[in-house]
This record gives structure tokens, sequence and C-alpha cells, in this order.
């Protein structure tokens, strides 16, 4: 006998919503605390990320969380190829997102501005807490994004096999507002890391 | 409630019908009554090493000076106390093991809403506490930063901190995936004709309890990420010789760690107030005041975790603010107890174990409540901020508060978890061993804390020697009736249990003991004029 409730699937799915708010809603605490202490720091060491890279990675994401969406309301029309097209360009869209982030990490740690580096510690002590805050924030967002990328690849495959379909698609759904927190996750990263120049 | 029917008895949740025998079913069972005992016998051996632990901090504090180990030993020694106390029994405590068995039945579900993600959460608790007592055998020997691994020294100390702070990680994630499969377990499995507001107490205790879970436990989670960051990539967050600081790091430990104390304590209220209705035989005294009492504690005790840091450095206001914070969410406690006396009164009262224990809890908590009060106030606890005053203080609401409420359940609950019985004149000697000696053990820590004796020290003046020692009498009464009451419980099988031994009206009394694998043969209703405690 089977136990099937969507509803609470749905809630249980918000309230670990919750939970990773206030995961990151820490690390915003920090950030806020660290920017009234060291404003001018900030604003210098916020010079050296790039603002275009971030601006597309907006716009990747952006999309993304629009195809999954997408998606959802192909899978409940019963359009199951549309459905895996859509999900596989926000697939994507994450794998572009993590391509960008691999160059910018790249040629910071290329230059030696990474946690612990020489370079770091001779930077001034707002700097070097902006970096930190910035590899961290940056490098937990990433998780998120990773583990967003293989619930939509699990739900990708399912609608291909048909376990989800019309009639029950609340993996899909769950999946979709994760990959919505991932994106808005970075919505609130993005101004406060690469606009406050 | 429909009547049972009962043609043929389904077998009982004990005997294994999938497809493993033995360990194999336990290991790999999804039902809700499994877990609660899985997870009840894991405490109990973490409880007893834990206690072990503390008995040996007595050997050595029994005379002055160094007796049998020096000063970095004793540091490990409180250090993994309060890891193995803290994460591993009295936060998960209650809440899973007898909110996993009984929470369902009491609400009439057949599970919890997520059994599998149940299952796993007992499993990230095995391994979170596996990471954290490894930290005694690996790296640079046992951490010695105390359980609350206050930045900068948790930073600087050579000893393996990580593995002690990532156990406490995962533990804490178990904590939030039980707290959120009890909150849509709550909202979505309630028999029908059970609102809100005819949900029996204890389960209400848990629903304030896992909001407490699901939203402070993710703070701690970022700060221990960030102390790991910290030691492993020298990212400075609370690193005062790279900006940052450390301050910080108190103000988010304990805006969890304050909150984790009424995820201790909430559940063990809740267990005292199904408790009481049912050894007095009278309905409970103010179920809406209990019940949103309950909601009240979660939502103020979120606002005040600062008074843990009166002297770390706030402003004048910040710590008014917080003082007063404090004082008023002791109201809603105080509600609680004022109902369960209020209950008892012209009750019929018949003093079984379970009872006594409640009693034992009343007792004792009220003494850990009121000298909770005298810590809030700001000018008392300048002068006894970080002495054994403050030790005496948390034992009385954690050991003598969640510990014997626990007590309690295990004696209220057990005829329901095995289908039989233990032997009452045998309970009430582990309660009269545990009772007098946690009174030796901790209430002398008052008086010397308030002389000036500071926690965490291995050594101390020889004006302290006498506390110590009655204290030191104190650990090994209550040791004893630590094993009386698994004597009592655990050695010999007792008389069959009736399926209602205490003349209780909550469901879980309705059903046989022990229950079958899906709890209720008819799903239990509740019908318009009914509510959880109609006692005649």
């Amino acid at each position: 006998m089977e136990h099937r409730d969507d509803i609470g699937a749905k809630l249980g799915m918000w309230v670990f919503i919750f939970t990773e708010i206030l995961l990151f809603g820490g690390l915003f605490l920090v950030y806020a605390i660290m920017r009234s202490s060291y404003s001018n720091e900030f604003h210098q060491a916020a010079h050296h990320l790039n603002a275009f890279i971030g601006t597309i990675n907006t716009v990747v994401l952006l999309v993304s969380s629009a195809t999954v969406a997408m998606s959802i309301t192909a899978v409940q029309k019963g359009n199951r190829r549309l459905a895996v097209i859509l999900l596989f360009i926000t697939l994507l869209c994450a794998a572009v997102f993590m391509v960008n982030k691999y160059f910018e990490w790249g040629h910071k740690i290329h230059i030696g501005l990474y946690p612990g580096s020489d370079l770091m510690v001779s930077l001034s002590h707002g700097q070097v807490m902006f970096f930190s805050l910035y590899f961290f924030m940056t490098g937990l967002h990433m998780f998120h994004l990773v583990v967003g990328g293989i619930i939509l690849t699990i739900a990708m495959v399912k609608v291909q096999s048909g376990t989800i379909n019309a009639d029950r698609y609340v993996l899909l759904e769950n999946g979709g507002l994760y990959w919505h927190l991932v994106d808005l996750i970075w919505i609130f990263l993005f101004p406060l890391l690469y606009l406050i120049t | 409630m429909t009547e049972q029917k009962r043609h043929q008895p389904e077998p009982s949740y004990l005997v294994d019908t999938g497809k493993y025998k033995g360990l194999m079913a336990w290991l790999t069972s999804t039902d809700h009554k499994r877990i609660g005992l899985m997870y009840m016998y894991a405490m109990m051996v973490f409880f007893s090493v834990g206690g072990l632990l503390g008995v040996l901090m007595r050997i050595e504090l029994f005379y002055p000076g160094q007796q049998f180990y020096g000063p970095q030993v004793y540091n490990g020694l409180f250090t993994i106390h309060g890891i193995i106390m803290i994460f591993t029994v009295v936060i998960p405590g209650l809440a899973a093991v007898f909110g996993n068995f009984s929470m369902p039945i009491m609400i009439g579900a057949k599970d919890v809403a997520f059994p599998r993600l149940n299952l796993f959460s007992f499993y990230l608790y095995v391994l979170g506490a596996i990471i954290a007592l490894s930290s005694q055998f690996m790296g640079n020997g046992p951490p010695d930063t105390g359980w609350t691994f206050y930045a900068p020294y948790s930073i600087q100390t050579h000893t393996n901190v990580v593995a002690a702070v990532f156990g406490a990680f995962v533990l804490g994630f178990s904590s939030i995936l039980t707290g959120l499969n009890f909150i849509v377990t709550m909202h979505r499995m309630r028999a029908p004709g059970m609102t809100f507001f005819k949900m029996p107490l204890f389960p209400w205790s848990l629903y304030a309890t896992a909001w407490i879970q699901v939203l402070a436990t993710p703070i701690v989670g970022i700060t221990l990420l960030m102390i790991i960051a910290e030691r492993w990539f020298r990212i400075g967050f609370f690193d005062p010789s790279l900006g940052g600081d450390p301050v910080l790091y108190q103000h988010l430990f304990w805006i969890y760690s304050h909150p984790a104390v009424y995820i201790m304590i909430l559940p063990a209220m809740g267990v005292i107030t199904e408790i009481i209705p049912v050894f007095a035989q009278k309905r409970i005294f103010g179920y809406k005041a209990i019940a949103i009492s309950s909601m009240a504690i979660a939502l103020v005790g979120y606002f005040v975790w600062a008074h843990h840091m009166y002297t770390s450095g706030m402003s004048t206001t910040a710590r008014w603010v917080f003082s007063l914070l404090t004082f008023l969410v002791a109201v809603p406690s105080a509600i609680k107890v004022f109902n369960w006396v209020a209950t008892m009164y012209k009750g019929s009262i018949s003093v079984k174990p379970p009872f006594l224990f409640a009693l034992g809890f009343i007792f004792l908590f009220m003494i850990g409540g009121m000298t909770g009060l005298s810590l809030g106030a700001l000018a008392t606890n300048i002068h006894v901020h970080d002495t054994a005053y403050v030790v005496a203080h948390f034992h009385y609401i954690v050991f003598g508060g969640v510990g014997f409420a626990f007590f309690a359940a295990v004696y209220y609950w057990y005829p329901k978890m095995f289908g039989r019985m233990y032997n009452f004149k045998m309970a009430n000697w582990s309660f009269v061993f545990l009772f007098t000696g946690f009174n030796l053990l901790y209430f002398p820590q008052f008086i010397i804390g308030i002389m000036g004796m500071p926690r965490r020290y291995f050594d101390y003046l020889p004006q302290f020697t006498l506390g110590q020692q009655i204290s030191f009498f104190g650990a090994i009464l209550l040791a004893i009736g630590f094993i009386i009451m698994l004597i009592t419980l655990f050695s010999k099988k007792g008389a069959k249990a009736p399926d209602n031994p205490w003349g209780g009206t909550t469901f879980e009394w309705r059903i046989p003991s022990p229950p079958p694998l899906e709890n209720f043969e008819v799903m239990p209703e509740m019908g318009l004029n009914e509510g959880p405690y109609d006692y005649k």
C-alpha cells in the first residue's frame, strides 16, 4: 500500500528552503557586519571582480530558472519531449555558469589571490575579509548549484522514462523549487560582491 | 474513536516481517517505532560514556591540586563530555526517541511523513557521532576548546578541533531533517477531526521544537563551517589577527545554541504534560495556554542568545534588551509549571514511577529555572559568570529537566514499547538514588560557584574541597541510580502489559501493546466533542 502526499512533499521542500536561506543568512550577517566595519576596503576590493562575467552568470541563471519552470508546465501538459529539452537547457546553463566560475576562480588563484596565500595575507584586513567572503559564499553557492544540478538530472531521466508524468511530477516541482533557491541566492550575491564598486 | 475489532491480531512491530531478519531488519527499517528505539539504544550508550567522563572529572576534583592527570587531559574531558552530552544525547533527546516512537501514534498516523528520510536522519546521527568521537583518537589529540568552540582559541589550538566541529555539523543536519519531518507529519497526517487545538500536548511541544530545529540549526551549521574554513584556509572571519571578530563568533554560535536549550527542554515539558493528567486522572488544566506557551518559548527563545555574552563586550542597551527578553521567556515556562500543578489539584493521583519522575522534573526544573533568572540579570551575572554556579544551573535544566523527563518518558511508554511491565519497587528505588544523587552532585556547585569556583578548572582553592567532595558522592549515587534503572528495564522480562496500563486517553493507549507495524487496524478519528484528555 502506498502513501502519497504531494502537498506534504512540497511543504517539506519549503521548510528545507527556509533552512537553506538561514544557512546563507549566517553568511549574509557576517558580510553585513564586515562591510560596515570595512566599507572602503570592500569598495576597493570589489574592483578586482569581473562584473561582466558576473552579469553573464546572472543572466544565465535567470534563463535556467525560466526553463525549469517551463519544463514543469510542459510535463503538466504531457509534452515529455519538450520537458526534457527544457531541462537539458537548464543543465546547460548550470554548466556555463560553472565554466565561467572556473575561469574567474582560476584567474584569481593564478595571480595568487586565494585564502591563505602570501598575497592575501599582505592585503589590508578589509580586503582579506572581502575575498574570504567572496570565496566562501560563491563556493558554497556552487556546491548548491551542483546539488541542484544532480537533482534536475535525476528528474530529467525520470521525465524521459515516464516516471515523472502529468499525473505525478512532485519531484520535478521540488527540484525546480530548489533550483529557484540557488538562483535567488545568486541574485543577492551578485550585487553584494560585484556591484559595490 | 471506532471500536477496535481484533479477529486476527496483526503481528507487533517487534516481529520481523520484511525480507531481513534480526539486526538487519532493524537497521533497514523505516518504521518510526523501530527508529525511535534505535535512537534510544544509541543514546543510552552515549549517555553512559558521557556520564563516565563526568565521573572521571569528579575523581580528579576530589582533592585540590593534581591527582591523576593534568590540565590538558581535563580540558579534553570536559570538551568531549560536553560534545557527547549536548550534541548526541540531549539535543536529539526526547524528540528523536519519543517523538519518533509516540508522536505519529498520538496524532493517529501510521508513520511520519517521510519514513525513509527519517531513517536517513538516524544514519546521519550515527555518522555525526562517530566523526565527533573520532576526534579523540585521530590528529593531534582530543579537542580542548569546550563544546562551545570559542574563537579565536578554536582556530589556534593544535588539537583535533575540525573532526569535532564537523561531527557537530553532521549531527545538526540530522536534527534539521528530523524537525522538517515532524513539521510535515503534524501538518498533514493528523487523524480526521483532530484539529491543531485537539492535538495532544506532547506533539504540540514537538511542533514548537521542530521549528527551532529547522530555523536555528543552519546558523550554527554555517558557523561551524566557517571555523573549519578558518583552520584549513586561513579565512579570518573570527580571527582578530586577520581582521575578524571573535565576538561575532559568539553571537553566531549562541543564535543557535541558546534556542538549542529549548530544543532540549520543550519535548521534556511535553512529556511531563502527558504524564501528569494520566496519573491525576484529570483533564489537563489550561490546554491552550500550554500549547501556546510552547510556541511562545520557541519564539522568544530565539531572541535571548546574547545573555551568554554579558561579559564579552556589548553595548549597555543590547545587554539591557537581552536581559529583559530573558526574563520574558521565563513567563511561558512558569505558565506550564502553574498548569501542571493546577492539573494535580483535586485529581485522583496515583504515584507510579513515571509520575514520580515527573514530580522530580518539576522540582529540579524550578530550581534550574529560578537560578537561570539570576544569571539573566545583568549585575548578578557579572559576579557568577563562568563559575560553577553556571555549571549547576544548566545541569539542573539539562539533566534535572531533560534527563529526568527522559527517564519519566521511558517509564511511561516502556509498556507500550515492549508490551511488558517492569518492577515498580525497583523503579522507585532508581528514582530515590537518581534524585538524591543529582541534588548532592549539583547543589553544592551553586554554593561554591557563588564563592568563586570557576568552571572548567581542574584545580581549585582549598575552601571548595567540601563542596567538590559532596559532589563526588552525589555522582556515585547518581551512577548507581542509573544502573538500577537499566537493571529494572532490561534485566528480565516483566509481566505482560495491558493495552492501557495507566488509564491514558491519547491514541497510543487504545492500540495493542506493543503496537502492530501499521499502528492502527482501523484508522482513528476524533469526534466533534472529543478532546485529547477526556477523563471522567
